[in-house]
């Protein structure tokens, strides 16, 4: 095998110029589907990042239905406490589970005493909440990163809107179960940047006080917010809970909870899902690129030398070992471009680093994109280019080894 | 290897033929013609000979040395080798056969350029016979000194002269210890003193090694080596001739 490495290797450096042309096409391509794969896939991490860690968590549990209102906010789709209660105990017992964050969300009206206007609110207890949604605090430009009774944290647009500023008394006035109306005054103690997605433009109250105003003797809840330990066993955490809270019935023997990823309940899902379909189409031009310029060069290897393909299987060379030769050829090819091409595609990346590339995206502003290679992307893109670079050579190679030793001979 | 196989038979010494040829005939077919290359061809061939098929063009000497080498098939008729009948077998076991028992020597020297003198000896051990290392660099250091390239061995190819690569093309062809080596016009490149060199040197391994030598040529000075002529015309074999004396 060393031996058909040797004779392939001298093979390809023989054509000094057209290996290089060949391998530098691969390298080339291997480097912009890299850098390609890193800064989109940065980009996805980061915007999933913001979702999950700022607003939604990685996954939510709802009372049967809440969803499919969920714009409307409905109170009547709350858990009961005896239900919530059920929740906490099973996401207690569930080791995948980091933290999780009960909400009651509610709409109402938001005043300044001179204007008013409407306002989406969640009420929460603060330090569960951080630590479900750690992005959170990052996102209070002004204020103080904790939340008290009487205390609430508005939009910065709203604030702006309503020239509300830290410290203002403000009143939500909200809308209870039965219809009735109630009011509450507040002290602002942070103002919130927008974030984009579901709950990015939301307020934040105490739980109580959210009871408080919608007149609940125990707070309700409309949703229970997950963080997992391990972002990537997402979909067998969902699938887990989804089996134990299966088990929870109502009086009609339908179930009385929905699970939910991040990607059910936010739209980023789908451009998340179009990156991933770029991605893939980029990887096809790869595949285009490595299987067109291999198969050209080792259609050329094998007809520049039939004659010296005849010698060898004259001398008794196995056919098996002629494919072989042209085979480890391309190989070699696919595996030089390869690594050339993952060396400075990792260099290209850490340029892009260094410079910084800033963006904006919906509300937030200034964004720096840090793109990373995962080893797993490297590993995934030095494969596809060595398979189909195997591949590429596999149709010459065959024909060369079923040449006729004495056609082959007589070739000029 | 050296082939000499004799046997005693009823108190009689008997010399077996290293090849039978029975009834060889092979045709060429084109769109609306049937070329003879050879017709109804019968001979023995005796192991360690220097034999020589001679005629003009086209009269079917590398055609025979070609059903010889396994790198055709008769039409029809019989052809053993080395106690193998040769006609029935397979692309893969055609290949192997070859690999195991016969030598080529080329027109063009057909030398492998990326490989160095040494290598280009060594690649039929590595990549047909798959021959121990230890092994490998003491046949290829004997035939090296047999046709006195030692000192030539890590040069490439297109690095040295046409009378050169023969040399180290009849080193290729007797490193696997063959019983039998085909040369087709081993000489046509060469110029006359380089052409006496080459025969001489394969008379000399035949002496050495022991191998059979077949050789085609149209030149008549080189013939009168040969220490047995086979001629051929039209695709017939017209005469056996002695030539050379056989030590």
């Amino acid at each position: 095998m060393i031996n058909l490495f040797k004779i392939a290797i001298r093979n390809l450096i023989r054509y000094k110029r057209r290996t290089l042309l060949t391998a530098s096409l691969i390298t080339i391509g291997v480097v912009f589907v890299l850098v390609f794969v890193s800064i989109t896939g940065s980009f996805k991490a980061m915007m999933i990042g913001q979702i999950t860690d700022s607003m939604l968590g990685h996954l939510q549990i709802h009372r049967k239905g809440y969803v499919a209102s969920i714009d409307n906010l409905p109170l009547n789709l709350n858990m009961k406490p005896k239900a919530y209660t059920k929740i906490e105990t099973l996401l207690a017992a569930t080791p995948e589970v980091e933290a999780f964050s009960p909400r009651l969300k509610f709409g109402g009206m938001f005043s300044n005493f001179t204007e008013t206007t409407n306002i989406r609110l969640n009420g929460v207890y603060p330090e569960k909440e951080f630590q479900t949604v750690p992005l959170l605090t990052s996102r209070i430009s002004e204020g103080k990163k904790v939340l008290n009774r009487g205390e609430i944290m508005i939009p910065t647009l709203l604030a702006k809107g309503l020239k509300v500023k830290l410290g203002d008394t403000v009143v939500i006035v909200a809308t209870n179960a039965d219809g009735s109306v109630n009011g509450k005054q507040f002290i602002v103690s942070g103002i919130l940047e927008s974030a984009t997605g579901p709950g990015g433009r939301d307020g934040y109250v105490h739980i109580e006080d959210a009871a408080e105003i919608l007149r609940m003797s125990e707070a309700e809840i409309s949703e229970v917010a997950i963080r997992l330990k391990d972002f990537s066993s997402l979909p067998a955490a969902v699938r887990q809970l989804e089996n134990k809270a299966a088990g929870d019935v109502d009086k009609e023997g339908r179930p009385m909870f929905e699970v939910h990823s991040w990607e059910q309940l936010s739209p980023f899902f789908n451009i998340a899902r179009m990156i991933d379909v770029m991605t893939f189409f980029i990887k096809i031009m790869l595949i285009a690129i490595v299987l067109i310029s291999i198969m050209n060069v080792m259609i050329m290897a094998v007809y520049e030398r039939i004659r010296e393909i005849g010698t060898i299987a004259a001398i008794g060379t196995l056919p098996g070992k002629i494919r072989s030769m042209f085979i480890i050829e391309g190989l070699c090819l696919g595996v030089v471009g390869a690594i050339i091409g993952d060396f400075i595609g990792i260099a290209v990346v850490v340029i892009i680093n260094m410079i910084g590339i800033h963006f904006d995206f919906a509300q937030q502003k200034g964004m720096l994109l840090t793109a990373t290679l995962q080893p797993a992307d490297l590993l995934t893109i030095s494969v596809i280019v060595i398979v189909v670079a195997v591949a590429a050579s596999l149709q010459p190679a065959i024909k060369a080894s079923k040449m006729e030793p004495i056609e082959a001979l007589r070739h000029v | 290897m050296i082939f000499s196989r004799k046997t005693m038979k009823k108190g009689r010494r008997q010399t077996v033929a290293l090849i039978k040829a029975q009834d060889i005939s092979k045709d060429y077919k084109t769109e609306d013609v049937v070329v003879h290359a050879l017709q109804d061809v019968d001979f023995e061939i005796e192991p360690a000979s220097f034999v020589s098929f001679v005629g003009p063009s086209g009269s079917g000497k590398t055609t025979i040395l070609n059903l010889i080498g396994c790198l055709d098939k008769p039409t029809a008729g019989n052809l053993r080798i080395a106690d193998t009948e040769v006609v029935g077998l397979g692309r893969k076991e055609s290949a192997a056969f070859r690999g195991k028992h016969l030598g080529f020597i080329f027109q063009d020297f057909n030398l492998i350029p990326v490989l160095t003198v040494y290598e280009n000896i060594e690649y039929p051990l590595i990549m047909v016979q798959n021959i121990a290392p230890q092994e490998r660099k003491e046949r290829i250091s004997r035939l090296l000194a047999a046709v006195d390239m030692t000192d030539q061995a890590h040069k490439y190819p297109h690095q040295i002269s046409g009378g050169q690569k023969q040399r180290v093309a009849v080193a290729r062809a007797l490193v696997t210890n063959p019983a039998l080596v085909l040369a087709d016009e081993p000489t046509a490149n060469l110029d006359s003193h380089t052409a006496y060199a080459v025969i001489g040197l394969m008379k000399k391994m035949r002496d050495d090694f022991g191998t059979t030598f077949i050789f085609s040529t149209h030149d008549t000075k080189i013939v009168g080596e040969a220490e047995v002529i086979f001629r051929l015309e039209d695709g017939r074999l017209i005469a056996k001739e002695k030539g050379g004396t056989k030590p």
